[in-house]
């Protein structure tokens, strides 16, 4: 059930501009290339050979947050990297996503103490949460498709 | 105790009338804030103990009453020994004479005893934090300081701490 058997004869699809706009925002979701901890070694495994992230679009870990569409907070936030994190968040470009990769920056994981912050929620609006200490690269990647569900179900007035 | 080791310990000894112990072959000299300058420059000077090799502090609070003890581990590459320094302080604020002047590299370190413990270095010549933000109050690592900041959420509690907090938005 490809393209073409849709295209007949007048090389014409149709489509809700809903649709189209997000299938083009999952399909070219470009992380930014940013690890704080060891849970940045899973997902350096996600994006190797092995698991290989370019499967879903990510092929690119960009390293300006300028470029890049998603931030995936990989590893614990201390007080001092939290207004870093801040500001590289509002150095990415709308519209922009966030996972928190592992325990320690979804909800300070085993850390209750003065310098790290329990919960990058804290900080950056988060929307898909991954737990493990670290979480596997299936578990990452899993993350990053209920990501792509979730923008898939995006409305247009979402946009605005 | 080496040869070497004893000579310097019993110098000290001799001059500051500082009282050694023993451990497992590690040796501690006790001394008073005024006398550790002094005692560097000889160690450094006279018994060929080039490097500092560590400045920090402990918090005994509230076992004992000379709440903080500075520890300086020196180290003679010439002899392969090593010698501690400790010099027990009172009180909350309490302040004690930088060794810069002696050990250059005693620099980060004081910064970071002063950062973590909140003890005064006179004569340091930039005493700031290095570990904690600029703007942190208290000092961390001292034995009264809270623990946590916030309460972990579970699933007994999740409901509680989720009407509260305070989640950041765009």
């Amino acid at each position: 059930m490809g393209v073409e058997q849709k295209l007949g004869n007048m090389g014409i699809v149709t489509a809700k501009l809903e649709d189209v706009v997000n299938w083009a925002r999952t399909k070219a979701m470009w992380p930014m290339l940013f690890g704080l901890a060891c849970c940045a070694i899973e997902m350096m495994a996600a994006q190797a050979a092995n698991y290989d992230m370019s499967r879903f679009g990510m092929e690119l870990m960009r390293a300006s947050p300028r470029q890049s569409d998603l931030m995936i907070v990989a590893g614990r936030v201390s007080r001092k990297m939290a207004p870093v994190l801040r500001r590289l968040y509002d150095q990415m470009p709308d519209p922009k996503w966030v996972i928190a990769m592992g325990d320690c920056s979804s909800c300070g994981g085993v850390f209750n103490n003065y310098a790290i912050v329990p919960g990058v929620d804290e900080v950056v609006p988060v929307d898909v949460y991954v737990a493990g200490c670290p979480p596997r690269p299936e578990g990452l990647i899993h993350g990053i498709l209920t990501l792509h569900e979730k923008v898939r179900g995006q409305k247009l007035p979402d946009w605005a | 105790m080496g040869e070497h080791l004893h000579k310097a310990v019993q110098a000290l000894q001799e001059r500051f009338n500082a009282t050694v112990s023993e451990f497992r072959d590690e040796v501690s000299v006790f001394l008073l804030p005024d006398q550790i300058v002094e005692a560097c420059k000889a160690l450094r000077d006279e018994f060929e103990f080039e490097m500092l090799e560590d400045e920090t502090a402990v918090d005994y609070w509230p076992e004992e009453t000379p709440r903080f003890h500075i520890v300086y581990h020196i180290y003679s590459y010439k002899h392969n020994e090593r010698i501690c320094l400790r010099v027990p302080l009172n009180g909350n604020s309490p302040s004690i004479p930088t060794i810069e002047g002696v050990y250059p590299n005693a620099n980060w370190y004081e910064r970071e005893v002063w950062d973590m413990f909140g003890i005064h270095y006179e004569g340091h010549s930039d005493l700031r934090r290095i570990l904690m933000p600029h703007d942190w109050e208290g000092h961390p690592l001292r034995k009264d300081y809270p623990l946590g900041h916030e309460e972990i959420m579970f699933s007994f509690n999740f409901d509680e701490i989720n009407a509260r907090k305070r989640y950041a938005t765009e």
